[in-house]
């Protein structure tokens, strides 16, 4: 017996050896290669070139401002409709589901296909009608709305799944019974009960949502946009020392952000209980 | 939430029903009125009731079903903006390639909108056909890897005395299994690329390695597949109960034929269906494949790309729906794989 629990703990052992070799590997490399001269020094221009990087600061405001539209209008759309499912209507929640999970399957590069399908009417059909207008609104190119309905769509799964874990835990319908027994009215319920139980919930779905639009890549490129993930990739081809730089930075960034937020959530179910 | 206990006739909701019906309502109850009283209590028995019987039964206890109808309404108008949102900006695109997958496109001979399969049977022949063999044999091969390494690895990690390390693992799981992407390939450019650090320090070049390849961009793909795979296959690690592997050895059962007989076959479903996940995840892949090899391995999303940046024949323009639709019905018969299997595991693990 003891044998055997040895042979497992040397097995556990090699597999987590390995493994961690083949993760660690790259990602040191890469820092070492973000801050190689190639002489056999050290140098850290790569970062502290970045802010004078053509196009840095615009490709990353870019980005900034359509994770910030687009976490704003997915709230706004899928709060209400998943508080609505609960509440007063619960025959909506499998349609709301089903709803949510359709993106999932549909793989990014078909729905920009089927998007730029939509775009094509405009010049083909609808030359003389007001939607031109808009179809040629929404592509902006200094704020592409086209791009927000989009993220809104493939973060809807993802946002969808988090504020459910969130109502889960929380019995919506007898909270707003109480207070609307104390005598709020339904924004008053849902403003100052429902929504700050949520609030865990709603920070993981806005910071999956603001990690899921600052990677995408598929979309943005395709149409002919230029956020940041754009901007990266073809910086690279002229400078591929600072964009592997910037994927560092960025990968610590998510890295950083999850783990605030798994310690918060601990902090307040520890409060909690 | 129609069947709670409590009678909450709110004020909001009653003014609401109120306000519903006060057309016929003014007549009758001038009427009416001395006979409240004994209207609400033949109100209970007849359910034909006139409608002061209806506005005097709303300070009993009656107004449960009018209350629901209209707060049913009101919920159908919260979820509203969603469904036209969605209908919209999801339905109008499918529609799009729906109908641009069947029809020729704008810059064909006769003009375009005519009914055609060519678009489909062009899409599955020659490079394109290729291309979405190429992309069923990468997805295939890698989620297979990922699920092989992943489950010893998810083991391993799930069977640790640290906490603390679990959940390292666990969180850098989550990210890394997020982290696809332009920032991934530019990593492994800088690794094992041709000016690599790793390529440079051991000559790989020499030894015939290339990371523009099929099996280079397969590496690639696992770094964030097998971290995809350790977070799907850990609840069901998790949901193996200790008294079963307790129960194995003290039959005496060895480590080989406790996992043959007692958890593989509890494990399966999930694993089943992580693969299914996995092969969907890098079937999808376009981000890490165009940044890093441009279409020098042949995938059916990089086609795609192509095409839709205009790089067909003239006359071909539909031809990028068709291969849409082509990976949408791929997509959906992993799906149909999916949904089944995580059922089943789901019952077993409950």
């Amino acid at each position: 017996m003891a044998r055997l629990i040895n042979r497992i703990r040397l097995g556990r052992g090699l597999v987590l050896l390995l493994c961690g070799v083949y993760f660690a590997v790259p990602l040191a490399s890469s820092v070492y290669f973000s801050i190689d001269d190639n002489k056999g020094g050290t140098t850290f221009r790569a970062y502290t070139d970045l802010l004078n990087a053509p196009g840095f600061t615009d490709s990353l405001v870019l980005s900034l401002e359509l994770a910030g539209v687009t976490v704003a209008v997915l709230l706004l759309l899928l709060v209400p409709a998943m508080l609505a499912a609960r509440l007063g209507a619960p025959r909506l929640r499998p349609v709301i589901e089903v709803m949510c999970s359709m993106p999932l399957v549909v793989p990014v590069v078909a729905l920009t296909t089927g998007i730029i399908g939509v775009l094509r009417w405009g010049p083909d059909y609808l030359q003389d009608t007001p939607l031109f207008q808009t179809i040629v609104a929404i592509q902006d190119p200094t704020f592409p709305i086209v791009l927000v309905v989009a993220y809104v769509l493939m973060a809807l799964p993802f946002a969808y799944r988090a504020l459910d874990a969130g109502l889960r835990g929380v019995d919506v319908a007898t909270l707003v019974e109480a207070a609307r027994n104390c005598g709020a009215g339904w924004l008053r319920a849902v403003f100052t009960v429902v929504l700050p139980n949520l609030r865990s919930a709603l920070l993981n779905a806005a910071v999956l949502t603001v990690a899921l639009v600052l990677g995408e890549f598929t979309t943005a490129s395709i149409l002919g946009f230029a956020p940041f993930s754009v901007w990266i990739n073809s910086n690279g081809k002229s400078d591929g020392q600072m964009s592997v730089a910037v994927s560092m930075l960025s990968l610590l960034i998510v890295w950083v952000v999850l783990l605030l937020m798994s310690a918060v959530g601990r902090g307040r179910k520890a409060a909690r209980s | 939430m129609t069947t709670a206990p409590t009678p909450v006739p709110a004020p909001a909701s009653a003014a609401q029903s109120g306000g519903g019906a006060p057309g016929p309502a003014t007549p009758a109850s001038t009427a009416d009125a001395a006979k409240a009283t004994t209207a609400t209590a033949a109100n209970a028995t007849a359910p034909t009731t006139t409608t002061s019987g209806a506005k005097a039964s709303k300070a009993s206890k009656a107004p449960r079903p009018g209350q629901a109808r209209t707060g049913r309404g009101r919920a159908w108008l919260a979820a509203l903006p969603l469904l036209l949102f969605f209908l919209v900006g999801f339905g109008l695109p499918a529609v799009a390639i729906a109908i641009g997958a069947f029809t020729t496109s704008s810059d064909a001979p006769d003009g375009g909108g005519t009914f055609t399969t060519d678009n489909l049977t062009n899409s599955l022949q020659g490079a394109y056909w290729t291309a979405l063999w190429g992309s069923v044999k990468l997805s295939l091969l890698t989620a297979l890897i990922a699920t092989v390494v992943g489950l010893p690895l998810a083991q391993a990690v799930a069977t640790s005395r640290f906490r603390m390390f679990r959940e390292a693992v666990m969180s850098a799981s989550g990210v890394l299994a997020n982290f696809g992407g332009v920032p991934l390939a530019f990593m492994f450019v800088a690794t094992l690329g041709n000016a690599g650090e790793v390529t440079k320090r051991f000559g790989l070049t020499s030894h015939g390695w290339s990371l523009y390849t099929f099996s280079g961009l397969s590496v690639v793909y696992l770094y964030f597949l097998v971290p995809l795979m350790v977070i799907t296959v850990t609840p069901a690690l998790e949901g193996l109960r200790t008294q079963w592997r307790e129960a194995a050895y003290n039959n005496g059962a060895t480590v080989v034929q406790y996992w043959r007989h007692v958890a593989l076959p509890v494990l399966v479903p999930s694993l089943l269906g992580g693969f299914v996940l996995l092969f969907g995840a890098s079937f999808a892949a376009y981000a890490t494949a165009e940044a890093m090899v441009g279409s020098s391995v042949p995938l059916i999303s990089m086609q795609i790309g192509d095409a839709l940046s205009g790089n067909v024949l003239v006359g071909q323009g539909n031809l990028a729906l068709a291969l849409g639709l082509d990976m949408i019905v791929v997509a959906c018969l992993v799906m149909a794989v999916y949904l089944p299997l995580q059922r089943r595991s789901a019952k077993w693990l409950a």
